[in-house]
Formats: structure tokens, sequence, C-alpha cells
């Protein structure tokens, strides 16, 4: 139901843009409000989003720890699995969001007649997605040139590094192969590993499909349509500058894929894609485990009802008496309490 | 009480319904879930709608507007913790924690997966505080709340353990121990909680520990167990109780004055501070180390915790020592400070016996008694006969809330090393930060829950049977009160020949007390090696 849902719509959205722009001709529309508004709304929401993350306070400090605390000198502490200071915590971040290391414990199960359990070596979730996440950076980066110019010396030096096997013309870039393989792959495991399949819910489904569509626009732009590039970017110039152009002569897929990029870029910040921003501000990675010594206050702590000493002896002051324990006041000081005199 | 299936009768199967998650209603069957909280005990601790009834009923009594009382919880929670609007909204149900669950792992039970467990409290938030939820309802996985997905909340979030497995291995840290914890805040809105929970945590707030030991009773059991001690080697420790002006406040779960094995491990904590001289105290007031009150909301938890800083206060003391205890550390951890300090009465704990000073407790001034003795056997103060131990072939089990709450890896490990010869590791994904849950954690360790109990702690069984198998082990040592007792059952179940110590029994076992006795037994009384016929002989 999820998947033909998502399917539906990413086919819907080709089509609003085939139709739009081939028939209907409102190639303004399709280039320049819908993508001016998508960068709005992209901007603006993720600010939003982090902001309204920002607002709830973090009452305790609750990191989870992976390795050897701080502890008495002689024990060497495993400082990046389960840091104690802020330096060490940037340190963790940093294995975090860059390399993905929580993925990387990653294991998969296997249960035998016995019942015996076995945990097997499990990387490729791992390897697709840091495959997938830093293609996409690099797909970003290349695609600085149509909003820059002069193109700045980075994003030659990526599209040379990313050409580097000339095949065909225009040469192939690497990362767009990897990226389809690697949107290919968690779509399909998504698809065929039973666990993963019942979980999925359609917003699962449809950024795949649509980072696939987008991917596969793209490449047919770039490798079969052959858009002219300069047209593009006096497009995407246009946008940024507030000056924008509908230069004739782009092509239809070429808006396809613009109208689902913007499409992308509307539903990024409503969507569990802001995994990208909550990974920063996740408690149970950038915390130091350093609680023990030294204070944090909760904003919102407030005094709670607690049985104290005093309500205890007064209760079983006889019986402390009787057993010898010191008491606070004696038998003939204290007045006579009920039983259960702090219950309810 | 429902029947436990045997070994190997129990069916283990990790497939799938025909019909999908949110159209697949919770069943309760005896063995599957904890009796309810009774009323009187949520009297004792104020909480609200305190009624007699049985998850197995239609008609749960639930106040009549119970849906705006969960919703509204949840708005104060949202706005109270940004680790729950975060892992509210950013898993991307990738599936790398589907299969890391011991529950899931042991019963095969699709919800038991924690992204699923996680599904259930976030379809309810997508419904309510998301506008895509509000108007696409199920397309985008949201659901209303209804009586039945209230029951499956029910189910579920007292069918984890809260032991942190997963958040380990989730690219976000998405922690299910956090959503579990809310969504067991909410239920207490209503008047949900388990007896096995709120009983306890009653008990505990009024009478200062969670089995309701009296302070005369509370006296009277240690009391017992110096006679036992003096039976084995001739010592007789003098504890005190109450005391104005020790140096120290020693607080331990009750668990262990209470049952076997964990009273081995008291009696271990009461030889180490005869011999070693410790001016210490116990008190009846602040005599449970453990905290059920974090299983029902992080008030209770506050309410509980509250006693251990007002006794060492009261009696004076210098710093406080803790005793061996998995969810009592993540605690005294992660929350004591910020909850009930500052505790600027007390001072750094500085060991009087090597004079290290615990920096790494500068504002809890409250230490672990496994890294007090470490550093103890580190300065060479303990005189230590590991062979006493020979007959053991030990392994040990990293308790959860220690282990992923605290980093406490390498002083357990250090001071079982320097008491027994014979040690072996179980595998290293099944140890340390990987540690696999008992199965019985966070309240669940109660008898009717067993067979869950010993489909969730399988994972941990299977891993010891391996060492087992492989190396002979025969002991299974933990520094967790709630495993000490729920292990026992579970090797009973699964690993028949493996016994389950506290750390602080094997270092008494072995520890070289001034004057003693020559030893024939161990704490319980086992012929020592080569002892095994000097002990025929005597009526232990």
């Amino acid at each position: 139901m999820g998947i033909r849902f998502s399917l539906v719509a990413v086919v819907a959205l080709v089509l609003a843009a085939f139709l739009g722009v081939g028939t209907a001709g409102l190639n303004h529309f399709f280039g320049v409000t819908v993508p001016s508004i998508a960068l709005v709304v992209f901007l603006g929401g993720v600010v939003f989003r982090v902001l309204k993350w920002g607002r709830s306070p973090v009452p305790f400090r609750i990191p989870t720890t992976a390795g050897q605390q701080k502890t008495l000198s002689w024990i060497p502490q495993n400082k990046l699995d389960n840091p104690s200071t802020k330096m060490q915590t940037v340190g963790r971040m940093v294995l975090e969001v860059l390399l993905f290391r929580s993925l990387f414990r990653n294991t998969k199960f296997e249960i035998e007649k016995g019942p015996k359990l076995y945990y097997q070596w499990e990387k490729w979730l791992w390897l697709a997605s840091l495959a997938f996440h830093y293609c996409f950076l690099v797909i970003l980066i290349r695609h600085l040139r149509f909003f820059t110019d002069p193109v700045p010396f980075f994003v030659h030096d990526i599209e040379r590094l990313d050409g580097f096997f000339q095949v065909g013309l225009p040469g192939l870039y690497l990362t767009d192969a990897i990226f389809m393989l690697a949107v290919t792959y968690l779509l399909i495991r998504r698809l065929i590993i039973p666990q993963l399949r019942y979980i999925s819910l359609p917003q699962d489904y449809f950024p795949l499909f649509l980072l696939f569509t987008i991917g596969t626009t793209g490449i047919l732009t770039r490798y079969f349509t052959k858009v002219d590039l300069i047209k593009v970017k006096q497009l995407a110039i246009g946008i940024i500058s507030f000056h924008p152009v509908v230069p004739e002569g782009i092509g239809v897929i070429f808006f396809i894929h613009l109208f689902l990029v913007s499409t992308l870029l509307i539903y990024f910040p409503f969507s569990k894609l802001m995994h990208a921003g909550g990974i920063f501000l996740s408690p149970t990675r950038n915390l130091p485990n350093d609680s023990r010594f030294k204070r944090h206050v909760n904003p919102w702590n407030y005094p709670v009802k607690v049985h104290t000493y005093a309500e205890y002896e007064d209760h079983f002051r006889e019986k402390m008496v009787e057993a010898g324990l010191p008491v606070e006041k004696e038998l003939d000081e204290a007045p006579v309490t009920a039983q259960n005199s702090t219950e309810g | 009480m429902a029947k436990v299936p045997k070994p190997n009768e129990l069916v283990i199967e990790h497939g799938f319904p025909q019909t999908g998650w949110m159209d697949t209603p919770a069943v309760f069957r005896p063995g599957n879930f904890s009796y309810p909280g009774k009323a009187k005990n949520l009297q004792a601790l104020g909480l609200p709608n305190p009624r007699e009834w049985s998850p197995l009923d239609e008609d749960w009594k639930l106040p009549s507007n119970w849906k705006q009382i969960i919703l509204e919880g949840m708005r104060e929670r949202l706005d109270k913790f940004r680790s729950f609007k975060i892992f509210m909204d950013i898993c991307v149900r990738c599936g790398a924690c589907a299969d890391k669950c011991h529950f899931y792992l042991g019963s095969g039970d699709p919800k038991n997966m924690p992204v699923l467990r996680a599904e259930l409290l976030r379809s309810v938030y997508r419904k309510d505080f998301s506008l895509a939820g509000r108007i696409m309802g199920k397309m985008v996985g949201a659901r209303d709340l209804t009586e039945d997905v209230l029951k499956e909340w029910f189910m579920y979030f007292f069918q984890c353990t809260e032991c942190r497995r997963c958040s380990l291995f989730c690219p976000y840290g998405i922690d299910t121990a956090e959503v579990t914890m809310m969504g067991r805040e909410l239920l207490n809105l209503v008047g949900l909680n388990i007896d096995w929970v709120v009983g306890p945590a009653a008990n505990c707030f009024n009478n200062g520990n969670h089995l309701g030991i009296q302070p005369h009773a509370f006296k009277d059991m240690i009391e017992f167990f110096v006679d036992e001690i003096e039976a084995v080697n001739g010592i007789r420790c003098e504890p005190t109780f109450n005391r104005k002006g020790a140096e120290v406040l020693f607080i331990t779960p009750s668990g262990d004055v209470f049952a076997d094995p964990g009273t081995y491990t008291l009696m271990g904590y009461l030889m180490l501070f005869h011999q070693i001289g410790l001016d210490y105290t116990w008190s009846t007031y602040a005599s449970e180390g453990g905290n059920f009150g974090m299983f029902t909301s992080h008030e209770v938890m506050k309410r509980l915790n509250s006693k251990m800083y007002a006794e060492a206060k009261r009696l004076g003391v210098k710093y406080i020592i803790g005793g061996e205890c998995g969810h009592m550390w993540r605690v005294i951890n992660q929350y004591m400070d910020t909850m009930n300090g500052p505790a600027d009465f007390l001072e750094v704990p500085v060991s009087p016996m090597t004079g290290t000073r615990f920096d790494n407790a500068a504002t809890t001034k409250m230490i672990h008694i496994v890294e007090f003795t470490a550093d103890l056997i580190k300065n060479g103060k303990l005189k230590l006969d590991p062979s006493r131990n020979d007959h053991l072939v030990t392994t040990y089990h990293d308790s959860c809330n220690p282990a992923r709450g605290m980093g406490f890896f390498e002083e357990p490990r250090y001071v079982i090393k320097n008491v027994c010869n014979n040690f072996h590791e179980m595998p290293p994904n099944t140890i340390r930060e990987q540690t696999f849950c008992c199965g019985s954690g966070s309240g669940l360790n109660n008898d009717e829950f067993m067979e869950m109990r010993m489909r969730g702690g399988l994972p941990r069984a299977n891993a010891v049977r391996h060492v087992h198998d492989l190396h002979g082990v025969n002991t299974l040592a933990t520094i967790c009160a709630i495993d000490r007792a729920v292990l026992t059952a579970l090797m009973d179940y699964w690993v028949p020949d493996v016994t389950v110590y506290g750390v602080h029994e094997l270092v008494a076992n072995a520890l070289v007390m001034d004057g003693e006795t020559e030893r024939t037994t161990d704490l319980r009384g086992e012929p020592l090696p080569g002892m095994e016929e000097d002990s025929e002989n005597e009526d232990v």
C-alpha cells in the first residue's frame, strides 16, 4: 500500500511537470515560481524545525555510553565513545555525522534450532548509506556551477575527480552511478528484508522514489537529452539573484528534474529527512558523560512530595527504639502519631 | 499464574502477520503481561486513578477524559524533553535497531522491534502533533488514540526493559528507553502501571526500601549475615545503623538484604568494610539503592532518590558509597545531582585507605563500591587469595545501565581478575556496550511474566551457554541486584550448570581477613578447592 501510494505520487509529480511545461507551456511557473517557493520553504522550514526542537530543554544528561567512562587515573577512558569533555563530544559527533559510527556497529541475527543465536557481519547498510550521502553531497557541490560565476575552484576540482573515469561524452560522473546504485539498494532492502518491509511507511518509500527519479532525470538531461548548460545556468542565477529569466528551448526533462528537486526541498523540513538536522541535537550523542563531576541544572526542576525522615521516624519510632536504632526524638518527646499518617 | 513452557517447547518464530501492525491488536494472554498496579499502592504514592482492574478485562476503568489527559501529557512532555521531540521526529526506519532487542530476538513479536515500539507512540504523535498526520492520517503512518492503542502501549512499554541496546546501534541515537519512559509516564497519568513496579515504589516511599523491610527487621537481617560470616571465618563484623558522624553512608539495593544469591554479595560488603576498618553506617531510612520510581515517571524517580542526599545530610557523613546495582547507577550518574543536588554538604570522596580522590564523582559525591574496591586492590590494600575461587570458572555479565548509562566496564573486570584465576569473556557482541539485557529489568522481574523473561533473556543465556560449552564456565558474575535474582532463574532455565554471583561475593571469598580462622567453605557453604574432605566432616 505504502509503496504504491508513493510511486503514484512521484509519477503524478512527473506528469504534472510534463504536462505543465510540455502541453500547457507553464515554463515560468515550473522554472521560476515553484523553485523559488521551494527554496524559501526549505530554508524557512529547516530553521523553523530546528528552533522548534531547540525550544524544548534538555533536562537530563542521557548520553548512551559506548565505551569506558572517565574514572580512576590508571583505567584508560574511551574518549570518543564515552566523552567527558566538550572537545571529546565534538569528536564523537564528528565520527557520528561524517562516518556514521553507530551504524557501523550493525550486525544481523540468525537463529538456529536449540535455540542458538548468531550475530553476523552486516556493513552493507552502513556502506550504502555512506555512499549515498557522500555522492549526494558531491552532486550538490557539482551543481554549484549553475549558481556561481566564476565557478569556484573546488567545484572544478571535484568535477575533475568525479569524472576521472572518462566514459563516453560527456564524461560519466562516478558519483552519479554510485548514487543510483545506493538509492536502488536502499529501496530493494526495504522491499525484501521482511522486518523492514513490515515497518516501512509511505514516507519511507516516497523520498527513495523521488531521489531515484531525480537521479534518473538528471542523468537524462546530462547524458541523453544533453540540455544546454548555459541556459540552465541563466535560469539558476536568475532565481537566486531575484531577476528570473526562463530561456527558450531547455527541454521538458529538465523541468521535470527541477520540479522534483523543488518537491524534495519543500518536503524536506516536514519529513524524516530532518534527521540531517536532528542528529546534531540528539541528546544520547551530543552530551558529554560528565554528570557525576559537573553539576547540571534542569530548567523546570520542581519540588516534589517526599517522605521525610521525620515522617519515617514518627511512623516507626517505637520499633526503632525497641531495636536499639538511634532516633532523633525519644518516645516521650514525640507526639503520638497515627499509623500510615503520610500515606495517600 | 501462567505455565511456562519448557525450553524445548518454546516456539520462537520471527514471522510477520498478514495484517499491518496498526491493524494487529495486542492480545493479552497469561505469561505476556505483568499484573496491574494495586489501588493501595497507587494511593500510597498519590498516583492517579487507583482501582482494581485486569488487562484481560474489556473495560480498563479509565477516566472518562483519558484521551485528553494522555494528549495533554504528551504535549507537556514534548515541551519538557528535547529527546522526546527529536525521537518522535527523526526516525527513518532504517531497521538497524530491529534485531538488537532481546525481546524481539526471543519472542519474534514484530512490535518488540524497537522501531515499532516507538512507532506505537509516534503514530499518535503524528496524528495529533503534525499537520501531515492530521490531514493524511494513516497514509503517513498516523492514527487515532483509541483504547486499543492504549492497551497496545501498556503491553509493549511493559515489554521493554529500558536497556538502551537499540540506542547504541541507532544512527541518530534514538533511545527506546527514553521513549518507553515517556510511554510509561503517559500510561501512569490514567492509572496504568504494573504492580511489580508500583508496589516496590510505594514500599520504598514509605518504608525506605522496595521490599518494605521495616527498620528493626532491616537491622535484624543484616545482623543475621554477621552471624553467617562468623560461621565461615570466625570474624564478627560490626555494622552500625543510622549512625550520625560516620564518614561514609553505604546504600545498596534491598534485594541483596532479602534473597539469595544477593545476600552473599551483601556479606561481601560487610567483610570488606570490616577488614579495611571503614567508618561507615547503614541507613534504614535510605535502605534502597534501586529506584523503581524510574520505571514509573521522572517525578517518582526523584521522590525516591531524594532520600539518599537527605539521609547523608542528616547523618552528617562525608560521602556516599553505593552497592552493586544496575538502574540505581543510571539514576546516580545521569539524574541524581540534577534532580536532588547540589550535595554541597558532602565532600569529594577520598578513600581513607589509599588517599585516592574520586574526582569523577566530584559533584554527586557518591562512588561505586566496585571502583572503591578496584582502587584498594590497585594500591595493594587487600590481601587476596584468588585460589579460593578456583572451583569457579567465571564470566562477567555487563548490566545494561552501568554499561550504556555510565560506561562501567574495566572496574569490575579488574576486580574479578584479581580475585578469580579463571575468567573468560563472552563473545564481543554480547558484552560491554553491546551487552544483552537479563530480560527482566525495569520492573519486569515478576513471576507472572516468566515466559517473556525467559524469551527476553535468551540472547544473554545463549552467550553464557557458549562460554559454558567452550571453557566450562560455571559462574556468571554481575554487579546488579536484579541480575542476581533473575539471571539465576534464567540460568536454571537455559544453562542449568551456571550459578550467579555478585562481584563482592567473589571478593569476599578471596579476601584474607586479619585474625580469621582457616576457611573450609566459601560464603555459600560450598567446600573450598582442596577442602572437600574437611568440610564433609563438619556440620556447616
